[in-house]
């Protein structure tokens, strides 16, 4: 080819569609929103039921992970996160579809080194670098004596 | 009321991302893990707590907010029990969700079968 | 030139073998597809009553194969080589088909360029004297393809728009040597591409990353050969897609030559804008499936006289894309000829 690598960048980025960011950022905007205003209302409910903030907070959290769960076995979360990215992807829903999706998938290759290897595939390094983010914080905090 | 700003909060955190997503080409786990950091980093400068405060779940429902309860476990266990504090705070703070997100994964392999897409 | 080569790096048949008999497989969407009708058989379950996706792979091979061989009358047992390939590690689908036939195997991997390498081993293999009768098959699944190269099915990702579908399907040709009558196609020169890698590196666009290719074969084949594009009835291209199919087209018009009017693309033949496939179908299926199914039933009742098959690849793998590689991409072709004088 008589083409620089930079030169066919070009021809290429002529013919690659980009992706329709308006339309994709509205129903980031709804889907996401609307799941945060349903984690609002189990927010509520567990108060309601007599939990403090704090593990009203905590309950929210695995309600939600657990629906999620329960929509990535149906095989209806993923259909919703076709049209909803990122409003499907950054809720803590999203965090749990990824735990749930390779744990259902590698089935096939066994509960143990299938579900039980293959889980955290995907959401691996966000555990990863939040508990070491969170550490790093604490350590701060303990060197100049501000908690 | 607490609805609105929740559903605007996680709406606009949410949509922000898709742009990062369709501009950038950086793929959903950098960006869950970059969401996730920048959460701990925002809540240690203090500017996410009154947002959550003022959003609710809006904000704590998005992986922000996942940085933010491991922020906030860690500071609080740091003033009760120092260094040792560093080390079990955050992961303490996040156990339900963590915890809840390995039993429901195992159980959804368990009760479902794969699907092709369509 | 020495022997069969011609040109630069083009096989002339001195004896050019027959395709005798064909068959194509797919599931689901390729049966609401455009080319729906044509298939042999379609599995709209796409697990076709196996327990994992990679049974399911294997036995869409199996499948097209033994279709291919009961319209030729030909037990499995009789053919002298099979050439099989498809996209899975360590080439498992095209292996465990031919577990239990007790005829000799190749298996290759050429990716989405596979039907064609097989295509063009298994013709060598007959214009040399070393088979009277061999097979060459690919397929591709997309749940097993998803699973090695991408994300979990059940797992909430958005495609990007230059992203392809990896077809759910299977293609198997027979072939004979050149003094087969009852044969109505006849494989005339093969040209086996070289690697051609312009740097790109995004995974969700590999119609980019193999246009050059494309278009390097392409070029060698129609040079060495002495033809031109209106020479054939088409120049169909394995899977580029919509992107690289523009890409192709524009390389060529780049250096004077009109590809356009002649030029399909298997990945944008087999499914349609509809069907939501973003740039079109891929996989070692899309381009065997569209050659069993579409090409050759008009090679064989003269609707085609000539055509060129030149099936792209992407030969990266999960762990050359993580560590940041660019995408090497390769295109095999092949001319196809019809028996039946128009």
């Amino acid at each position: 080819m008589d083409m620089t690598p930079q030169n066919y960048q070009q021809l290429v980025e002529k013919h690659c569609k980009p992706s329709p960011i308006g339309k994709d950022m509205l129903w980031a905007f709804v889907i996401g929103g609307a799941i945060c205003t349903l984690g609002q209302g189990i927010l509520d409910f567990w108060k309601a039921a007599g939990l403090d903030e704090k593990d009203a907070a905590a309950a929210t959290s695995i309600t939600l992970i657990g629906l999620s769960a329960l929509l990535t076995g149906l095989h209806v979360y993923e259909k919703l996160a076709k049209y909803a990215g990122a409003g499907t992807l950054v809720p803590i829903t999203g965090f749990s579809n990824s735990v749930a999706s390779p744990a259902l998938e590698f089935k096939s290759e066994g509960f143990i080194l299938g579900t039980g290897a293959k889980m955290f595939t995907i959401a691996g390094p966000v555990i990863v670098y939040g508990i070491s983010a969170s550490i790093v914080y604490g350590i701060i905090l303990v060197i100049f004596g501000l908690a | 009321m607490q609805y609105i700003y929740a559903f605007v909060t996680g709406g606009v955190i949410c949509a922000l991302s898709q742009l990062l997503i369709d501009k950038t080409k950086l793929t959903p786990a950098r960006i869950l893990t970059a969401y996730v950091v920048l959460g701990v980093i925002l809540t240690a400068v203090g500017i996410y707590k009154p947002l959550v405060d003022w959003a609710g779940a809006g904000a704590t429902v998005p992986l922000l907010g996942f940085g933010y309860t491991l922020a906030e476990g860690v500071k609080t266990a740091v003033s009760e029990s120092g260094l040792l504090g560093a080390f079990v705070g955050g992961a303490k703070a996040a156990a339900g969700g963590i915890s809840a997100a390995v039993f429901f994964g195992l159980l959804a392999a368990l009760l479902f079968k794969p699907a092709d897409k369509s | 030139m020495i022997g069969k080569r011609m040109g630069i790096g083009t096989i002339r048949f001195e004896r050019p073998p027959r395709v005798r008999a064909w068959a194509a497989v797919g599931g689901k969407k390729e049966k609401q597809g455009p080319l729906g009708q044509e298939f042999d058989q379609l599995f709209p379950d796409t697990m076709c009553g196996e327990s994992t996706w990679e049974k399911a792979e294997m036995y869409l091979q199996k499948v097209a194969a033994s279709i291919a061989a009961n319209k030729c009358k030909l037990p499995i047992g009789a053919l002298d080589l099979i050439v099989a390939g498809d996209l899975l590690g360590q080439c498992v689908a095209s292996s465990y088909a031919a577990r239990g036939t007790q005829v000799p195997y190749l298996g290759v991997y050429g990716a989405c360029s596979t039907m064609a390498e097989s295509l063009g081993i298994a013709a060598c293999m007959i214009d040399g004297g070393f088979a009277q009768r061999t097979c060459a098959i690919a397929s591709s699944h997309f749940c097993t393809a998803e699973r090695q190269y991408r994300f979990p099915l059940a797992y909430g990702g958005q495609r990007t728009p230059t992203a392809q579908w990896t077809a759910t399907a299977a293609g198997a040709c027979i072939l004979t040597a050149a003094a087969d009558d009852r044969a109505p196609v006849r494989i005339t020169h093969v040209c086996f591409g070289k690697i051609c890698d312009m740097g790109i590196t995004d995974a969700n666009n590999m119609g980019a990353a193999m246009a050059p290719a494309a278009y390097e074969t392409i070029r060698t084949l129609l040079s060495d050969t002495g033809t031109h594009p209106e020479d054939y009835d088409g120049i169909f291209t394995g899977d580029l897609g919509r992107v690289g199919s523009a890409v192709l087209c524009e390389l060529f018009e780049q250096h004077g030559i009109q590809l356009a009017q002649k030029h399909d693309d298997c990945g944008m033949l087999l499914f349609d804008d509809k069907q939501d496939v973003h740039a079109g179908g891929s996989g070692c299926g899309c381009a065997a499936s569209v050659l069993c199914a579409h090409l050759l039933p008009r090679l064989s009742d003269g609707r085609y006289s000539r055509i060129i098959l030149a099936a792209t690849g992407a030969l990266m793998s999960p762990t050359s894309v993580q560590q940041g590689e660019s995408i090497p991409g390769i295109c095999h072709a092949v001319i196809l000829e019809s028996e039946k004088k128009r």
